[in-house]
């Protein structure tokens, strides 16, 4: 399936224990719950929106769980809002405790290993709760992503020719340069957008 | 020892601009490609200047060679403004305290690697002789004494380049500044040219070199970036440290 990278932040610290799991599905939901409070289908239905194609990577049942355990954490409440025809539903509202936690997160400029997925949907968490500026935040990780890689282009520079950890260091930095390509492209994209 | 804004105690910075302005055209064609750019570099310093197509690097890059002149603002050079001179003053400064490194390296075509380092010498007014043991001097240090008697068709465009560097050396400049200097390369020759780069850091040389290529940080004292003709940022780089390198290269994390 997608390469959307399977490990889980769980609040138990226990880890789901089937199906494809999103290690950022707690903070986003969280930041998502920050500009207003959400039945769970809607918040599903952005993180759908969110991540395209990608979305196939979530669990049906991800976001509900997601919520239990942020609920059960004291990061977000729930309220059972009854319906005439179908069965009562509940409304997440963050608590102070979960703002915290999303800015927290908003802060954290610590670079996924796999896929730039988790930094896209912090963009767009970001947008949507008007809690940071997204092209603030892709300067932000700019300016990380191109100290890491001064350091492994230095690092490779000490290699010989023909060295192997060379080409591992060669490795590194065309990834690095890679994502810098790609906050680029979202430079371009988020700084385009009017702010709320 | 450098001072935290970047110059030499007692000496100041060997470059230096002040409110730099260049527009082209006006009215609604008017374009402003600088916006009070204020710079400096210290002696020995290697600032890296970076920024998107159109963001005025290259500009930049001509106005503190001389190259151009600004609309608006100061450029100094060693103490001496720069920007005011007349244009033998500027031929002069540029032959004898500024290095140029291009993308596209710039050598003549019809004179061997030897004589391309040696003509900006002869041309500073050396004799002959000092500029062709001069010339010999630096391509052995660039790695290419062997290659010296070649013409640049003959060789690859990382040894052309190695070849610029040790022409910008040849009238031991003040500064040297290069545009895009492994614009054309391949990885390995970027490799090389960086190496050179960073033993010309190393031995004391002024460098400012605006670039696209992020690997650039790696000689880098300071990194600036540019951005609608302003500079929006500016990092020093620290050297001696990997940084998060063994969690880069999932040894760790």
């Amino acid at each position: 399936m997608c390469g959307v990278e399977v490990r889980a932040v769980d609040v138990s610290g226990k880890e789901p224990s089937s199906g494809y799991r999103l290690r950022v599905v707690q903070e986003v939901l969280l930041a998502l719950l920050a500009k207003e409070a959400s039945y769970g289908y809607q918040l599903r239905a952005q993180l759908q929106l969110a991540l395209g194609p990608l979305a196939d990577a979530l669990n049906a049942g991800q976001v509900y769980v997601t919520l239990n355990r942020l609920e059960k954490a004291g990061l977000a409440t729930a309220e059972r809002v009854g319906q005439s025809d179908r069965p009562d539903r509940k409304v997440y509202r963050l608590t102070a405790a979960g703002h915290e936690r999303v800015v927290e997160w908003l802060g954290d400029m610590s670079w996924p290993k796999a896929a730039p997925t988790e930094f896209h949907l912090k963009l767009v968490a970001a947008a949507a709760a008007g809690l940071a500026n997204p092209a603030h935040l892709v300067d932000a990780q700019r300016h990380a992503v191109l100290v890491e890689l001064a350091a492994a282009q230095r690092a490779a520079l000490t290699e010989p020719h023909g060295s192997v950890a060379g080409l591992l260091l060669e490795g590194v930095v065309l990834r690095l340069q890679a994502d810098l390509t790609w906050l680029d492209a979202c430079a371009r994209h988020w700084s385009s957008r009017k702010e709320p | 020892m450098t001072q935290a804004n970047g110059s030499l105690p007692g000496i100041g910075p060997v470059l230096r601009t002040q409110d730099l302005q260049m527009r082209y055209g006006r009215g609604a064609g008017l374009v402003r490609a600088l916006n009070g750019v204020e710079l400096e570099a210290a002696a020995g310093e290697a600032v890296a200047v970076m920024g998107p197509s159109g963001s005025g690097k290259s500009t930049l890059l001509n106005l503190l060679g001389g190259l151009e002149r600004p609309s608006a603002g100061e450029v100094w050079l060693a103490g001496n403004r720069i920007d005011g001179m007349s244009e033998k003053e500027l031929a002069r400064l540029r032959r004898q305290s500024i290095g140029f490194v291009f993308q596209a390296f710039h050598l003549m075509d019809e004179l061997t690697a030897q004589e391309n380092v040696e003509l900006p010498a002869l041309l500073a007014g050396r004799s002959p002789r000092t500029a062709r043991r001069r010339a010999a001097q630096l391509l052995e240090r660039v790695g290419l004494d062997d290659r010296a008697g070649h013409l640049p068709s003959a060789m690859s465009g990382g040894e052309r380049q190695r070849v610029a560097v040790a022409r910008a050396l040849v009238n031991e400049p003040l500064i040297v500044l290069a545009d895009e200097p492994t614009g054309n390369l391949d990885s390995a020759a970027t490799a090389d040219v960086l190496r050179l780069l960073d033993g010309l850091r190393a031995a004391g040389q002024t460098l400012v070199i605006v670039t696209h290529d992020a690997r650039v940080t790696a000689i880098a004292d300071r990194l600036i970036t540019m951005r609608d003709g302003s500079l929006v940022e500016e990092t020093r780089l620290t050297r001696g440290t990997v940084g998060r390198l063994a969690e880069l290269t999932g040894l760790e994390g």
